[in-house]
């Protein structure tokens, strides 16, 4: 695949360096006000997987569609989502995304096209599929993409929405985040193929497999399935290998495997692998990288701030938003 | 009440519904319909019968066996700005898809702190009488009703499921859309050529009496007008009331019934455990304790799946001597 790549411009990839450092900046705070219990709830942490929500969305326009996953926090700051709302959801204030009502599994702007983190493993395929089937029916040219991990390639959804999205040649990419474990089982104990690009065969569908630490290779790949989408050629089902570095939850002691097999991972690191790339081109600097990481960091210093500062819900709201009438 | 026009015309209960559902075609672009078997057959019963040649290939859509995949692409187009009608064949199927339904239509406009719209429309067929046995039977819209974020509608005549299918298609709310098999040919009725709605949450009086309210739901409400002819004839004067949509639930329509009366009866064909009739009487026992001058009477189904003998399916469903003998039990107590 690397004898293709195209090379992009320098400031798409300070954008993307910069989603991702914002991604794992974020996370890393989050993971702190959890430990503090300023975060209640489950939470689930992208840190390591950066470079796939980011390849991807970074191919997007605003008003493309995406569906998540309960490990949600990096595709809806890939999309566009603001900190400050992130930050107050999931402190569970009334300035948060969702008015402190979903919390981190449940973060959504439908108006940027994230149709919402899901609690629920493989739910947001056939939504990304109904998105695609109201595009192309509205004739709009936008594009939705399904993430969902390994853990996901086994429920029905998975199979119906592919075949599905194939059969009625959708605008639809499936990403899948292969990090390896579906919760605490290893990939090789949950599904019956080595490689699940394979299953794309099952739906005439073209299945990419990509190097999902690389955020240049995904971005890559993104960037063809979504182009074959937009102009109507149908989905395509791309694989993209990564890790999570943290565990499936937050609080999750992870005996399911070993520490030195995440070490070898973060060797492979997404922000440093395209921090290296960007000084070895001689397009980023060690104090332009340094000034962009403390940007960041005030940024969600600010978000926290915002966070801990904002009201909380009157306990009458719960009673608000279930019906548009009644 | 029925009304009846000039420009009305005796329709069945399945054709009311289907000329609502393709005059709101007419009128809003955005409506779409999918479901299983469309291409050949129309859909189920032929429901949608007609409708690809009317409204095109694109809006009307033949879909595989995948009720999940389906129904989820429902909600998705829902929330990008479709307003699908979404053919789930029989209510018992909806334990193939129950998520998207459950956790994913009811739930988005809330978790989402209000910024989605859901305008989902699902028409399932509900009930028994057909021998069609304990996987294609069930009533289970109080599941739904247990649910916060769906709207449930169970219509019982011709000219409340066409106005009811209008107001469904004019909210921005999931639905879901419960027609009782047994009904879609047996009754028919005068039904307006024009469109109309019918606001959910009103109850509709379907026969006015003074002794003993009856409430009940798509075919229990015609086997209640039923049992109130006979035991009109041994001086009960019969209310029947019927909610039409279970959420919302018109509250004020039942207690307001029970105050006059005196006297309740809930007829129900789905379960008896955690149902519209333990619900609506816990409603009139919460609300309207000191209306009563007996006790609360609940005929449903029996406790187990439907059955498919007829023998045996007669058994195990509400019927109108039930009723009759539900209505002599609670007069009696005067």
């Amino acid at each position: 695949m690397s004898g293709s790549i195209v090379l992009q411009s320098r400031e798409k990839q300070v954008a993307m360096l910069r989603k991702m450092l914002t991604i794992r900046r974020f996370e890393e705070r989050v993971k702190k006000e959890f430990a503090e219990t300023r975060v209640k709830g489950f939470v689930h942490l992208y840190i390591g997987e950066e470079a796939v929500a980011v390849g991807l969305c970074s191919n997007l326009q605003k008003d493309d569609y995406v569906t998540s996953t309960h490990r949600g926090h990096g595709h809806c700051i890939a999309k566009g989502v603001e900190l400050r709302g992130m930050m107050a959801e999931l402190y569970g204030k009334r300035t948060g995304t969702c008015k402190g009502k979903g919390g981190s599994m449940h973060i959504a702007d439908v108006e940027l096209g994230m149709l919402g983190a899901n609690g629920i493993v493989g739910a947001g395929l056939p939504l990304a599929i109904g998105a695609a089937l109201s595009s192309k029916y509205r004739k709009s040219g936008q594009v939705a993409v399904a993430f969902f991990s390994d853990g996901a390639l086994n429920q029905g959804t998975f199979h119906e929405s592919m075949n599905i999205a194939s059969l009625w040649k959708l605008p639809v990419v499936f990403v899948c985040e292969n990090n390896g474990f579906g919760e605490a089982t290893p990939i090789r104990f949950h599904t019956s193929v080595k490689d699940p690009t394979i299953r794309a065969s099952s739906y005439d569908m073209p299945g990419v497999r990509v190097d999902g630490m690389d955020v240049m290779a995904v971005s890559q790949a993104a960037a063809e399935a979504i182009a074959r989408a937009r102009r109507g050629d149908g989905p395509t089902l791309l694989v993209c290998d990564t890790y999570r570095y943290m565990g499936h939850f937050e609080g999750d002691e992870q005996k399911y495997r070993k520490k030195e097999e995440t070490e070898e991972w973060k060797l492979k690191d997404p922000i440093l692998k395209l921090k290296g790339l960007m000084t070895r081109e001689g397009s980023i600097s060690e104090k332009e990288y340094s000034e962009m990481d403390a940007s960041i960091l005030a940024e969600v210093e600010d978000a926290v701030t915002f966070a801990d500062k904002s009201a909380w819900p009157a306990p009458n709201e719960v009673l608000e938003d279930v019906y548009t009438s009644i | 009440m029925q009304k009846t026009e000039a420009t009305s015309k005796n329709l069945t209960f399945l054709q009311a519904i289907t000329e609502g559902l393709a005059q709101e075609m007419e009128r809003d672009k955005s409506i779409i319909v999918m479901g299983e078997d469309v291409r050949a057959w129309g859909g189920v019963f032929a429901r949608f019968k007609g409708f690809r040649e009317r409204f095109g290939d694109d809006r009307v859509i033949d879909t595989p066996i995948s009720e999940s995949g389906f129904l989820g692409a429902g909600v998705g187009a829902a929330a990008t700005g479709l307003r699908p009608v979404v053919d789930l064949m029989f209510v018992d199927f909806f334990g193939v898809t129950g998520d998207q339904i459950i956790n994913q239509a009811a739930k988005m406009k809330y978790m989402f702190g209000g910024k989605a719209k859901i305008p989902l429309v699902i028409t399932t067929l509900i009930g028994g009488g057909v021998s069609a046995a304990a996987q294609h039977s069930q009533c289970l819209y109080s599941v739904f009703a247990h649910i916060p974020g769906i709207k449930c509608v169970v219509p019982s005549t011709p000219y409340d499921g066409k106005g009811l299918i209008v107001t469904a298609l004019r909210q921005d709310d999931p639905v879901m859309f419960f027609e009782h098999k047994f009904l879609h040919s047996s009754v028919e009725g005068m039904v307006p050529s024009e469109s109309y709605s019918i606001p959910f949450g009103v109850a509709d009086i379907k026969r006015e009496g003074s002794d003993v309210t009856i409430v009940g739901l798509a075919r229990t409400v015609h086997q209640s007008l039923e049992a109130a002819a006979i035991l009109e004839k041994e001086g009960i004067s019969v209310e029947v009331v019927d909610p039409r949509t279970i959420v919302p639930i018109d509250e004020q329509a039942i207690l307001n019934s029970v105050k006059k009366t005196g006297r309740l009866i809930v007829v129900d064909e789905d379960y008896p455990r955690c149902g519209m009739a333990t619900d609506i009487s816990a409603l009139v026992a919460e609300k309207g304790f000191n209306y009563l001058d007996a006790p609360i009477r609940m005929v449903t189904s029996l406790n187990t799946p439907v059955p498919f003998s007829p023998v045996l399916e007669e058994a195990y469903l509400p019927s109108v001597e039930r009723i009759v003998q539900a209505a002599r039990a609670t007069v009696s107590r005067r």
